[in-house]
């Protein structure tokens, strides 16, 4: 019971950070319908940005030693600030990358997405140019994100049920769970989600009916990288080191939690974020964890055969 | 005069193969490896262009069949290392042993493939890359699992059996197959495939069949290139095997044009050697990749050469006959 109840803990962990990167795949799948394989990097980028941001404002290991309240303000800080650049770095990916290929084959889209996607990983693991006041790009090697905020562990949790838990788990989990919220929010009450909703339902007719569709696109991009930086801190905080391809693996998994969800529903990528997490840990906890990769990829391909449109989506018919 | 097709059609093989005897023996020592890898990249980019080219899938599994017959023959060329047939001189014993080795690594390739391929050609497009990279990705799992193929370390001391000879059959063998396959009826079912799925369909192509077909056939000899590297660097690991490698492969097949075999062809040679020479800036490499492949989509999507072969450009045509009015261009 121990042992399920932990795995239950370690999978919700696991999964808020896929259902946060995976939102940003299902909301561009929705408009673009393309599958944004650089978005996996821009989580990577977020958590680089969050490093950058501390090491600059001297947070964490890099000087100020702060009290209980303090540190969490910086934390907020810094992942309001990661979560800006990395809303602007997915601006210019979609402004400068995809928007030219827009009239193009689909095929086109998605070949520039590796692209893209091996640009960060690869540029980022270029030897440093800059180095003052911080040294980037940050090199191949590991780098080690500072503590925004102390790790507690949760007694209280230990001697109860014997889960061993800590403050950052119940921080990251509150985290996804408020901005899934807003999201949520966003998509299905303002005039913003409206437009965003009418884009990814048919973005011709949209744009007939005087929807600015180019800004539709350009701020679902935003929003989408903004969740994946977030998701990249909270994943830094927990377990510190990082590194330029240490997105890859997140980002194909949280792409499979899309499909699972069925990709282009808000909530199937949270589900499926979750679901996803959960079913990893458990194969792998009870059995050989060194096939914790293959697990996610059999559930992709179980989902495709199965239910191609996934747990939320929706049934689309083939038209000529 | 029954005879002559046979002979015509091994013809290339037997002009082939002293030619490429003379060019290793010709070749500097430094450059042996780098042209190995050329041959190697040839394959793997023309048997890629059968699936992603001729068929219009887009696969990025290419280099998890590639470790299972890279595996397969460095498993049997291991055990029968030593062994010599009989009947057999010792230098022809073992080309034997390599040639049953390659043919074994093919085969373990196009099961692997008939395997992946039936359940996940029944998605298109962009759905196709990813179950196709997942496959891959499990593959190279799998292997990495096993303790016969040595986990992770792999296997290492192979025998170097890959000579500029075997490398440029193979290579010549590939480009042989996919221009007898583009020119048959089997060909014209493919590219019906690849420029309308649902029209093909209703006239009755069996799209399934065929696009399974065309994965096996490109399995299979990605199976072949990852035997032919195992025994040129003496090595099989599955850090060999990763999905860059796949993207690698990609890459040259869009530089050349998804379609053009001789596209494939140049682009392989090109970015072969042009990045090898320029190895002290290795690290850039992948940089330079990256920013090709993004230039490339936004100025000129179709690749080098499109669908079209290097003898259709301008300056081999204009001694041909025109095409009669009307006609289509071959594709």
């Amino acid at each position: 019971m121990t042992e399920f109840l932990q795995h239950l803990a370690n999978g919700l962990s696991v999964g808020s950070i896929y259902a946060l990167i995976a939102l940003g795949y299902t909301m561009v799948y929705g408009v673009l319908k393309l599958i944004n394989f650089a978005h996996g990097d821009v989580y990577m980028v977020g958590a680089f940005a969050g490093f950058y941001l501390a090491q600059v404002a001297g947070i964490g290991v890099y000087g100020v030693e702060a009290s209980g309240g303090a540190q969490l303000l910086h934390a907020i800080l810094v992942t309001l600030g990661a979560m800006a650049i990395c809303g602007l770095l997915g601006y210019t990916i979609e402004r400068f990358a995809y928007r030219p290929l827009r009239h193009r084959a689909r095929l086109t889209s998605l070949i520039t997405a590796i692209g893209v996607s091996l640009l960060l990983e690869y540029g980022f693991q270029l030897k440093p140019w800059i180095t003052s006041p911080i040294e980037f790009p940050p090199g191949p090697t590991f780098r080690v994100f500072p503590t925004l905020v102390e790790r507690v562990p949760l007694e209280g949790a230990e001697r109860a049920v014997g889960v061993s838990l800590s403050n950052l788990d119940v921080y990251g989990l509150l985290v996804a769970v408020i901005l899934m919220v807003v999201l949520q929010w966003i998509v299905y009450r303002t005039k913003f989600g409206t437009a965003m909703r009418a884009v990814s339902f048919d973005w011709q007719t949209a744009g007939l009916m005087g929807i600015p569709v180019n800004r539709v696109i350009s701020w679902t991009f935003v929003l989408g990288s903004a969740l994946a930086a977030a998701a990249g801190i909270i994943q830094a905080t927990s377990r510190p080191k990082i590194e330029p391809l240490f997105g890859l693996m997140p980002g194909l998994k949280a792409f499979v939690a899309a499909v699972l969800g069925g990709i282009g529903s808000v909530p199937g990528a949270m589900v499926g974020g979750l679901v996803l997490g959960l079913a990893e840990e458990y194969v792998a906890g009870y059995t050989d964890s060194s096939y914790r990769d293959a697990i996610a990829f059999s559930v992709l391909i179980l989902v495709l055969l199965v239910r191609p449109s996934g747990l939320f989506g929706r049934v689309t018919q083939e038209k000529v | 005069m029954r005879a002559w097709p046979v002979v015509k059609s091994f013809l290339p093989f037997l002009i082939g193969a002293p030619l490429f005897w003379v060019f290793g023996e010709w070749l500097p020592g430094a450059w042996n490896l780098i042209f190995l890898t050329v041959f190697v990249n040839i394959v793997l980019a023309v048997s890629l262009n059968v699936v992603n080219g001729f068929t219009g899938q887009f696969s990025l599994g290419h280099a998890g069949f590639m470790a299972v017959g890279a595996y397969t023959a460095a498993k049997i060329t291991q055990s029968m290392e030593g062994v010599q047939l009989s009947f057999l001189p010792a230098y022809a014993s073992d080309h034997v042993v390599f040639a049953l080795a390659l043919a074994a690594s093919m085969a373990t390739a196009a099961l692997a493939g008939l395997l992946v391929g039936l359940p996940s050609l029944r998605l298109r497009g962009d759905y196709l890359a990813i179950v196709t990279l997942g496959f891959g990705e499990i593959i190279r799992s799998i292997i990495e699992n096993m303790k016969a193929l040595g986990q992770a370390t792999g296997l290492s001391g192979l025998p170097p059996r890959t000579t500029m000879t075997w490398a440029g059959l193979c290579a010549l063998g590939t480009i042989v197959m996919a221009r007898r396959l583009a020119t048959s009826t089997q060909g014209r079912a493919l590219f019906a495939i690849r420029d309308d799925e649902v029209a093909a369909e209703a006239m009755g192509v069996d799209t399934t069949g065929y696009k399974v077909r065309a994965f096996v056939i490109s399995s299979a000899f990605a199976g072949l290139g990852g035997a032919l590297v195992a025994h040129a660097i003496m090595l099989c690991t599955p850090k060999m095997f990763t999905f860059v490698r796949s993207i690698e492969v990609v890459i040259m097949i869009v530089l050349g044009g998804l379609g053009s075999i001789t596209g494939s062809v140049v682009a392989a040679v090109v970015l072969t050697v042009g990045l090898e020479s320029l190895r002290e800036f290795q690290s850039f490499r992948m940089v330079a990749y990256a920013f090709l492949l993004i230039v490339l989509m936004l100025t000129r999507p179709q690749g080098l050469f499109g669908t079209h072969e290097l003898w259709d450009l301008r300056i081999f045509k204009k001694r041909r006959a025109p095409a009669p009015a009307g006609a289509k261009e071959a594709p």
